[in-house]
């Protein structure tokens, strides 16, 4: 039994929180979501260090790690609120790995795992994926439908609208497609292991909002001392502590789940991506409001990490949809509901 | 990242499991009395079987359990719904810290029969006018013609109609810092200078004490410790009752949702969109009690101290339980209102969680000054 990481998952931790520390300072990333756009240089860079693939087999030009160490990846990614195509195209290389045809992995995954031909997902309801990450710039879009059908669509098939969100650290788009073949393992696969990804993003987002209240809440004084001494903003800050902390065992749990137990990853995943849903947006809104006033304002810069979470929580599949899923899973029907 | 069990800690849990399925004591019967020799018999089989005490060193009639055994032991023992042992105070605070802070002749006097159930032991730390704030207690001891004096009063004093000795914690000194002039005794409860009365709680169950101290008597060889060290004593043995029970408390909600799933399958309410809502979040939370604990566990085997989510189990347990609680109340409709309801006994029993242990409130302060690093209001 030991919960933690081993020292090569530790070394990818750190790595990754000092190449995006350095890369994506608060102004750099201002800048870019000001202007809506991506760190192309630094998708380059996570690209050469092999971050893209870092869970595709190595026959397809991946790295051949796994769902933990790409969980590692996507929580320093959000902690840096880092304006590059990862998730989407991590999105669509999950659904390939583990749900693509022998075809589908042979046409998409090296471009996925090198960075330059790069994937998204979207979710379809109603003829329409109306929340893509990235679509206007992937090369393959992968459109899981609510009945749990999919199709892996070239983009150049497919109608894509950019579209303008709240969060402007990422892109967005709609995409209405005809066509495409199926992926030949069932969607869940593909999306359990994208909730799990998108969950440790949010963790990320969370513990860097949570260390922004801390931090203010120790310097702010009002009343003549540091608010963070007076009980009702400190115990605001521990609840902060008890869902982030809370999330980031339900995304690794799910990430281990992954790699090492399948079986128990659709009931994991599903937690994960529920509680971090609700725990991201209430440690990001309650960071707000031991902020006061200047919270609110364009200037500072939590606004970004709120509205980036508020995204994750709404992309591929609600807190509600997720727990919908997991009382199905294991909540046995009542005997007396049949016909 | 492995959170399957290694072999050894595989081997040790079949083990238990094999002997638990041949030596589960049942249900307590009616009657308190009855209940408690019901437990003192259960802890006998634990402790010819090696179980009772069995994360005390070796040398001291344990076995040297790793925290992770400990942990699979709670969730066993939760698992199967086995009574506590009588003695839980004595194996789980009192034996410690003799273990920890007593002398020899101390641990030769005092731990066997804790391990074996012989001697019950309570603990004294709780004032009506020290609760959160401890270390103001006042029960005051004064030393006359080498034994200790002992007047105050004590309460939230579990099994002390039952116990032999009493963890008491007293003011040995006026005139020093609060936390400075404690000390900390072992007293014997057989003497007519403490008086018990039990304390009626709002489940109408007498399972908590008030003790009455008039002048009551301890040899200064009772002292553990040292004179004015009570509160670095008795602070191990409340970092005791909290470390490693995580898991074992998660076992325990973890039965209760089965409990719950239950009750709304019987209700017919499993379709509700709202409850299945419900009881997914619940779901949700009592898993999450559990990878916390499991988290916690591994840090502290890896840095010797936990790690900032070693600090949330308690407060997620009280939370989780008085949730589920509520949730089958509801359930339950106007049926939730009728005395004889387990879940409605259930319901209220839940209400002292966040209050037991250290409340809630005392536990956020905790986390938002040593794990968060914020200011101290005080």
């Amino acid at each position: 039994m030991n919960f933690d990481f081993t020292d090569d998952q530790q070394a990818i931790k750190r790595t990754a929180n000092e190449m995006l520390a350095a890369r994506f300072k608060p102004e750099r990333v201002r800048e870019l979501a000001e202007a809506g756009k991506h760190d192309d240089g630094g998708w380059k860079e996570m690209s050469e260090l092999g971050w893209a693939g870092i869970f595709i087999d190595e026959d397809h030009g991946g790295q051949g790690l796994g769902v933990v160490e790409l969980v590692i990846l996507m929580e320093e990614l959000g902690y840096a609120l880092a304006p590059v195509p990862f998730l989407s195209n991590a999105a669509a290389g999950l659904a390939l790995q583990f749900a693509g045809s022998d075809e589908q992995k042979e046409r998409w995954l090296p471009g996925i795992a090198s960075g330059e031909a790069r994937g998204t997902v979207g979710m379809v309801r109603d003829g329409e994926a109306r929340l893509v990450p990235d679509a206007d710039s992937a090369e393959v879009i992968v459109l899981i439908g609510s009945d749990g059908s999919t199709s892996v669509v070239p983009a150049s098939d497919a109608e894509i609208e950019p579209l303008e969100t709240m969060d402007r650290t990422r892109r967005f788009a709609r995409v209405r497609a005809e066509g495409g073949e199926p992926l030949a393992g069932d969607c869940f696969v593909a999306r359990d292991r994208i909730a799990t990804a998108l969950a440790a993003e949010t963790v990320g987002v969370a513990q860097k909002a949570m260390e922004m209240a801390v931090e203010y809440a120790r310097d702010r004084k009002q009343f003549g001392r540091p608010i963070g001494s007076y009980q009702a903003v400190s115990h605001r800050c521990a609840h902060m502590l008890l869902e982030v902390e809370g999330s980031r065992s339900a995304a690794y749990y799910a990430a281990w789940c992954a790699d090492s137990e399948p079986d128990s990853l659709a009931a994991a995943a599903s937690m994960a991506k529920a509680y971090s849903s609700d725990a991201g947006w209430r440690v990001c809104g309650s960071s707000l409001q031991v902020h006061g006033g200047i919270g609110f304002t364009w200037e500072h810069d939590l606004h970004f990490y709120l509205k980036r979470a508020k995204t994750n929580a709404i992309l591929y599949g609600s807190a509600s949809e997720h727990r919908e899923r997991l009382a199905e899973l294991t909540l046995q029907p009542a005997a007396t509901t049949a016909a | 990242m492995d959170l399957t069990l290694s072999p050894s800690e595989q081997a040790f849990r079949d083990e238990l499991r094999a002997w638990l399925a041949d030596n589960h004591p049942g249900e307590d019967p009616p009657g308190e009395d009855a209940a408690f020799d019901h437990r003192r018999a259960w802890q006998r089989q634990l402790y010819d079987a090696g179980y009772a005490g069995f994360s005390w060193p070796k040398e001291y009639g344990g076995r040297g359990a790793t925290l992770v055994e400990q942990a699979l032991f709670g969730e066993e023992m939760a698992r199967v719904r086995a009574p506590q042992p009588a003695n839980v105070l004595g194996l789980v605070m009192g034996g410690p810290v003799v273990i920890h802070h007593g002398t020899d002749e101390q641990k030769e006097r005092w731990l066997n029969a804790i391990l074996t159930g012989d001697e019950i032991w309570c603990q004294g730390f709780s004032e009506p006018e020290s609760g959160s704030d401890l270390a103001s207690l006042k029960t005051k001891a004064v030393k006359s013609n080498g034994e200790w004096v002992v007047t105050g009063q004590k309460v939230w004093t579990t099994f002390a109609h039952k116990a032999k000795w009493c963890m008491l914690v007293a003011r040995t000194d006026q005139d020093v810092p609060k936390h400075q002039g404690l000390t900390y005794f072992i007293m014997d409860m057989e003497q007519e200078a403490v008086q018990v009365r039990p304390l009626h709680q709002i489940t109408n169950e007498p399972e908590f004490n008030e003790l009455f101290i008039e002048e009551a008597r301890i040899p200064d060889e009772n002292v553990v410790g040292g004179v004015g060290n009570g509160w670095g004593v008795a602070i191990t043995t409340l970092m005791n009752e909290r470390a490693g029970l995580g898991a074992a408390a998660a076992a325990g909600v973890r039965i209760a949702l089965e409990d719950l799933k239950e009750l709304a399958r019987e209700r017919g309410v499993v379709d509700d969109p709202v409850i299945r809502q419900r009881l997914a979040q619940l779901t949700i939370e009592v898993e999450l009690l559990r990878l916390n604990s499991w988290r916690g566990l591994t840090q502290i085997m890896k840095h010797g101290v936990p790690g900032p989510e070693g600090s949330l189990p308690k407060w997620q347990w009280s939370d989780v339980n008085q949730a589920l609680t509520e949730l089958a109340v509801d359930i339950l409709g106007e049926d939730g209102a009728a005395w004889d309801s387990p879940w409605t006994y259930r319901l209220l029993r839940s209400r002292a969680n966040s209050i037991e242990g250290g409340t809630t409130e005392i536990l956020k302060n905790i986390i938002a000054e040593r794990v968060l690093g914020l200011p101290k209001l005080r």
